[in-house]
């Protein structure tokens, strides 16, 4: 038993924490963001990144990762979390897991290994205009056209959408014959409707894609919206031998759930420390206002979240490695308590500040905002608590 | 990250598994024949106390083999591992820590059988949550301590046979009360009288039939009694009955309700509770429609859920680490303060869920249950306000573990 790090892992922990505090304290990371050039990722980060080989930590020796479990890159994550790095490895994580865990061989083979090497930046688009993570929220068609799918639609809240070469999209396959996708404006579909869902890879430079950013209020976190008109893709860009279905949206969703909430814990974590360490030190009515309970508790409860959100999300990261039974209501159970944790962790922080707390030169405020990019990303508490109630046999 | 079992703790797990196979019965828990047959076998299986070193008649059993037991345990809803509760929960530890070998033998093999049931004074009435303030006085007159002052809430008081009492033995001038020394700093004055006020302390080991002690049970707000208030008039305590040395008493007791942790199996009763609520919110129709498609009770049911699980899960982290050897500090508070908010909110949703039939007490419809959800939502100062309050868990959890500036 040991639900815990390996020896290994918290060493790696530890480099990446000295590496990140001495080349990317929050002061650059803020140079970074507010560079005119920032546009979704820094090529010099990036290629920091890449030679550090994060993006292809845990993908198959096979295609050019280092083989190492999801678990490993926690430690990683965590401290990507506490400096707020605006970088794109999630997005690149994610879109690499999904192709590594869904794609054929041949898929694997062309597409891994620039990913694992940062050559390319991938993510996953799953949003729309409806905003909604569910079967009828994929509105974008594909229609096979002899040997190309046609793709029409418009994906929003895409994350580091800008920067990115390679988005993998889930689509609704239009039958040509039917003359009408299943799905038009009815709300109420059968699971016919859900294999009507296929995933698919677009190239950023093909012909009709055209990407244009979003502007939100974490700086660190850039979203865009990624438009395809008529966009032809070869028949292999389907993932895949064939349409995978809602069942594999949703594992990517929760595979990417489950990611960003391991890499709240380093924020919260740090929100945490920031806070504790200005209440040792301002000084108000004689004592520091770490003395007062109206300080110190909700310190307090920030911890207690922090460390109970922890515990799922280890959790959560360990149980979708494994292909636990439980894994969905691990996911839903950590997303959620992290959701609202840290949302409240993000407003006390502030607010145990006092007049500094809204100051753009304090830090604070940028946890507050990382913490308002993070609540809806993959699902809000609202969702994977309904989900978990579903799951939980309500 | 691995949650396998060893092949020894697998094998240690499937001896427990056959063994409740074998011995659980179905609704025969409540029988007292079947309890005391339950005993007996699993004090000769070495259950009762198995986290004790076997010399004093305990099992010797790992951190592991302790959690494999108390989880298999609680997973079949088994009766208890012996029936002395606070014998076995933090007297008996301390004894064994503590204790002098006549000590050992004349209590311990008592509370591994659950001959009597002990109670703990620790509470005064001006001494709660600021338990070393605690003034009940011990004088030592020859080879006895003589004890005058009163106790409150002492949970069992009427029923147990022995009690662990906390006592002031400095003398007048050594105690809390003298106050600071005059001349010194005020910070100066203030710590010495912080430490004084712990190293004042002694523990005593007493019966609770010596003459000069009374028990008056108190009512709680359910209607029923308890825990009750004892006063000690002139009681001789003789000295051999003293635990640990004298002025050691904090220590004594501290670490003993510190060794009492393993949250685990506490997880396992939340679940169960939070199971029979969802099960309550399938069957509760109102306004035409069943509880459990309500959006909101739906929603507090999973953070519940979701709240237990965190439990479990940091339950397994506090593990791992003392598996390592890393002793285990204040981060015990995370899933005390968890619990207390669980023990009230999970009441509290099953009378919400329960509308207006929820505050009924009877056996007869329209009252559900037999009143059982009413008495539940009335039962969590026990282990909201016994253990500690919230209040002091969060003062805790920011001293300690955030270093912020004592209170
Ligand atoms: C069911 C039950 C069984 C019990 N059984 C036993 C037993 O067997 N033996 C025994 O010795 N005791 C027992 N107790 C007593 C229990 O340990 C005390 O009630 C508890 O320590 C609180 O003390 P108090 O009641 O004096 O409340 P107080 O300490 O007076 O607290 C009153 C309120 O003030 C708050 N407060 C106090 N100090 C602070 C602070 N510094 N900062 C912020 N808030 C503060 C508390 O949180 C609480 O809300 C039992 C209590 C209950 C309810």
């Amino acid at each position: 038993m040991n639900f815990g790090f390996t020896d290994d892992q918290r060493f790696l922990g530890e480099e990446v924490h000295k590496f990140l505090e001495s080349s990317y304290p929050l002061r650059t990371v803020r140079e970074v963001v507010d560079s005119p050039t920032f546009g979704g990722s820094d090529a010099t980060l990036w290629n920091r990144i890449v030679s550090l080989g994060w993006p292809g930590l845990c993908l198959s020796e096979a295609h050019g990762g280092a083989g190492l479990d999801l678990e490993t890159l926690i430690v990683v994550l965590e401290e990507t979390g506490r400096t707020l790095l605006p970088s794109p490895l999630i997005s690149t994580i994610l879109a690499a897991r999904a192709i590594e865990r869904f794609g054929t061989s041949s898929q694997r083979q062309s597409w891994l290994p620039g990913l694992a090497d940062g050559s390319r930046i991938g993510t996953f688009a799953m949003l729309e205009a409806g905003d909604s993570l569910s079967p009828a929220g994929v509105g974008t068609t594909g229609r096979v056209e002899g040997n190309a799918i046609v793709l029409s639609g418009e994906k929003r809240f895409v994350p580091d959408a800008v920067g990115a070469g390679l988005f993998v999209i889930p689509v609704r396959m239009v039958d040509e014959r039917a003359g009408r996708s299943a799905s038009a404006g009815n709300g109420d579909r059968g699971d016919s409707s859900l294999d009507e869902i296929a995933l698919v890879f677009v190239d950023r430079e093909a012909p009709g894609v055209s990407v244009s950013p979003l502007a939100g209020m974490d700086l660190t976190k850039p979203m865009g919206t990624v438009t395809l008109s008529d966009v032809r893709i070869p028949l292999d860009h389907l993932l895949g031998e064939t349409r995978l279905g809602w069942s594999a949206v949703e594992w990517i969703l929760d595979l990417g759930a489950a990611l960003v909430t391991a890499e709240a814990v380093g924020s919260v974590e740090a929100a945490l420390e920031l806070t504790t360490r200005f209440a040792k030190d301002r000084i108000q009515f004689g004592h520091p206002i770490g003395h007062f309970q109206g300080v110190k508790h909700p310190l307090a409860e920030i911890y207690v979240d922090l460390e109970s959100f922890r515990s799922l999300a280890y959790y959560a990261i360990w149980a979708i490695d494994h292909d636990a039974p439980d894994a969905k209501l691990a996911v839903s159970r950590a997303k959620a308590y992290a959701s609202d944790a840290f949302a409240q962790a993000g407003i006390l922080g502030v607010q145990l500040h006092g007049g500094v707390g809204y100051t753009w030169e304090y830090d604070i405020q940028l946890y507050l905002k990382r913490s308002k990019w993070f609540r809806p990303i993959f699902g809000d508490a609202d969702y994977h608590y309904e989900r978990a109630a579903r799951l939980g046999g309500l | 990250m691995d949650f396998e079992l060893t092949e020894s703790e697998r094998a240690f797990r499937d001896e427990v598994r056959a063994f409740l196979d074998e011995n659980l019965r179905e609704g025969a828990a409540e029988s007292p024949a079947f309890l005391a047959e339950w005993t007996k076998k699993v004090r000769a299986k070495r259950w009762v106390g198995f986290s004790w070193p076997r010399e004093v008649g305990g099992g010797g059993g790992s951190i592991m083999e302790q959690v494999i037991l108390k989880d298999e345990m609680a997973k079949r809803k088994a009766p208890p591992l012996g029936t002395c509760m606070m014998g076995l929960a933090w007297v008996g530890p301390s004894i064994i820590q503590y204790g002098t070998e006549a000590q050992k033998q004349k209590y311990i093999p008592d509370i591994l059988d659950g001959k009597y049931q002990w109670c703990t004074g620790y509470s005064e009435p001006d001494s709660g949550s600021d338990l070393a303030s605690l003034k009940c006085r011990a004088v030592r007159e020859g080879d006895d301590y003589v004890v005058t002052g009163q106790k409150i809430w002492t949970s069992l008081a009427m029923w147990a046979k022995k009690m662990i009492l906390l006592v002031r033995t400095a003398r007048a001038g050594e105690g809390a009360e003298s106050g600071s020394p005059s001349g010194g700093a005020a910070t100066d004055g203030a710590k010495r009288g912080a430490a004084s006020k712990h190293s004042g302390i002694t523990c005593l080991l007493v019966d609770m039939e010596t003459p000069g002690i009374t028990v008056r049970p108190i009512r709680n707000m359910t209607g029923s009694a308890h825990f009750a208030e004892v006063f000690f008039d002139g009681v001789r305590i003789p000295v051999e009955n003293r635990l640990g040395d004298e002025g050691q008493g904090w220590q004594v007791t501290i670490s003993a309700l510190a060794s009492e942790r393993s949250s685990i199996a506490e997880v396992h009763g939340l679940v169960r509770k939070i199971d029979e609520v969802k099960a309550l919110a399938r069957e509760t129709v109102r306004g035409g429609r069943r509880m459990s498609e309500d959006p909101g009770i739906r929603r507090r049911i999973a953070q519940a859920e979701a709240k237990i699980e965190a439990m479990r899960l940091n339950g397994m982290r506090f593990l791992t680490k003392q598996l390592r050897g890393e002793p285990l500090g204040a981060e015990t508070s995370i899933n005390k303060l968890h619990r207390a908010a669980l023990e009230i909110g999970l009441g509290e949703l099953a009378l919400e869920i329960l509308g207006s039939a929820g505050t009924l007490t009877g056996s007869e419809a329209p009252a559900v249950d037999e009143g059982r959800w009413a008495r539940f939502a009335l039962g969590w100062p026990d282990v909201v306000i016994g253990g500690g309050t919230p209040n002091i868990q969060k003062n805790i959890i920011a001293e300690r573990i955030l270093g912020l500036p004592k209170d």
